[in-house]
């Protein structure tokens, strides 16, 4: 078994046993990063450019903390210490770097498939770190680990993704992922926050939390992006953190070996209370620890498959 | 049953036999089973660490620690190689400083495998020693590697093929060695889905 495509674009179309290959990998490394000296030196002489075009603090990290543990060199590059300042296009800005001998790109890009016009413009193999509103697989696959190492499993399992589930990239992802791997997934936010079309997901839409959370396994709470607040989608944070704020009184709803989830950073007393965040159910954190190991197993699996076809 | 067609060189018993004579080599060397840990090497090489660690209990009555080590991470050909290891856990549940420590795998060919094993195991902490003890020796060693415990030499030409096949993995129990030449490739020991590598795995 091996992954099918030189490049991590995204989820969609990505086949349960492809997923369950990294999944499984990453179980491998997550051991490592659990020794006293949590370095292999499998990527020795593998160089990654982390193109960052929009801020990020966790996935940055975690990415490059991947890299090091497996011996890779890094480097790093953020839009605003850039000549992208001084006007230089994305493939221009690419082409020179990659000119300098890189072998991998992990891109964050506030637009939607940048990572499929690298694929096109460059040899680089090329992980997707967030494009746009399309999709986030590592995020999406760190969930995924994380709830797999509860349940042992991910068929069969409902879970829940509420907040801003229509501008979400993680959402996407989590869709894709978890219909692949047998879980069902529904949806809950504002109306207006809610995609149109769930039948191309194939997922359950709810605008009620209550009902959206009964007798689920699993809730993942998306951020309320305060850009969306000031575009008029819902009325106040007030009422939002009343709607859609996931409460303690509220988790009585869910199954009792239930999970919380939130890919961060949380707003605190908005989408999620302090009570559930650090409740015994939550593996916020945990789903951190996994995001390095999942980022490890794909840097890993995707270097062997360099000057493959895509 | 296997599909490999030669010349058996070890059977059930003589697997058996070779195990407790090396368990006896061991504590001898170490003057008992106190600073002893047991690591095989995934997948065979554990299912021996465990039988002489288990022998070694029935010796001396200690239980001495047995870890499993996958030592894909630490390859030197893991990018020349056209299809990628598959990872397995490496489960070293212990403390490996200022131990004796006895590193098992079941065929030693070129060296490369024992050497990445090293690498491997030195990141878990400094041992007061590394010993190592394998089931066959078949030589054309590449590195200067030297096992401490052999269960059998064999000699073969690099175009022979070594089967190992234990109960705990395959049900069937017998090493074998194919002097056809048709092994799969020259220099490459014999491995099959069952191993948890692609490609075979290169000793």
């Amino acid at each position: 078994m091996k992954l099918s495509s030189r490049h991590l674009l995204g989820l969609e179309g990505m086949s349960a046993e492809e997923i369950t290959l990294i999944l499984d990998t990453a179980e491998s490394f997550r051991e490592i990063i659990e020794r006293p000296i949590k370095k292999v030196p499998t990527l020795r002489g593998v160089t990654v450019l982390n193109l960052f075009y929009e801020p990020s603090t966790r996935t940055r990290i975690s990415f490059e903390l991947a890299e090091k543990r497996l011996s890779a060199d890094s480097i790093n590059f953020s839009k605003s210490t850039s000549s992208v300042t001084k006007g230089e296009s994305l493939k221009d800005t690419v082409k020179n770097i990659e000119a300098l001998k890189i072998d991998m790109i992990v891109v964050r890009h506030a637009s939607t498939g940048v990572p499929y016009f690298l694929t096109q413009c460059t040899a680089s193999n090329i992980i997707n770190a967030g494009d746009g509103r399309h999709e986030h697989p590592t995020q999406a696959l760190l969930d995924m680990m994380t709830i797999r190492r509860k349940y042992g499993h991910l068929n069969g399992l409902r879970v829940v993704l509420v907040g801003d589930v229509k501008h979400s990239r993680v959402v996407r992802s989590n869709i894709w992922g978890l219909k692949a791997m047998g879980a069902s997934v529904a949806l809950c936010g504002p109306s207006t926050l809610l995609p149109y079309e769930s039948e191309r997901f194939g997922v359950d839409l709810y605008s009620n939390l209550d009902e959206a959370i009964d007798g689920a396994d699993v809730v993942n709470i998306m951020r309320i992006q305060l850009e969306r607040q000031q575009a008029g989608l819902f009325p106040s944070m007030r009422e939002y953190t009343n709607l859609f704020g996931v409460t303690a009184e509220r988790m009585k709803l869910l199954n009792k070996n239930h999970t919380i989830m939130h890919p961060g950073p949380m707003n605190r007393g908005v989408e999620i209370t302090s009570e559930v965040a650090d409740g015994e159910s939550s593996v916020i954190l945990e789903q951190v620890t996994n995001g390095q190991a999942i980022r490890m197993a794909v840097l890993y699996l995707l270097s062997g498959k360099k000057g493959e076809e895509a | 049953m296997t599909d490999i067609k030669g010349e058996t060189v070890l059977n059930e018993k003589g697997i058996s036999r070779a195990i407790t004579r090396i368990a006896h080599e061991i504590l001898e060397k170490n003057s008992g089973a106190e600073t002893l840990v047991v690591i095989g090497i995934f997948r065979r090489g554990s299912d021996l660490a465990k039988r002489i660690a288990d022998k070694i209990e029935q010796i001396e009555g200690i239980k001495v620690p047995v870890g499993l080590l996958d030592i894909n991470l630490y390859r030197d050909d893991i990018h020349t190689k056209l299809d990628q290891p598959i990872i397995q856990r490496t489960q070293i549940l212990f403390d490996v400083v200022d131990r004796n420590v006895i590193l098992v795998d079941d065929v030693l060919y070129t060296g490369r495998t024992i050497r990445a094993a090293l690498d491997a195991i030195i990141d878990f902490g400094r041992p007061r020693s590394i010993q190592l003890a394998v089931l066959i020796d078949r030589g054309h060693r590449e590195y200067p590697i030297r096992p401490d415990y052999v269960g059998k030499n064999i000699p073969t030409a690099k175009t022979d093929r070594v089967a190992v096949r234990l109960n705990e993995s395959d049900n069937e129990e017998f090493v074998i060695v194919d002097k056809s030449g048709t092994g799969k490739k020259a220099g490459q020991k014999e491995s099959g889905p069952k191993t948890g590598t692609k490609g075979g795995k290169k000793k």
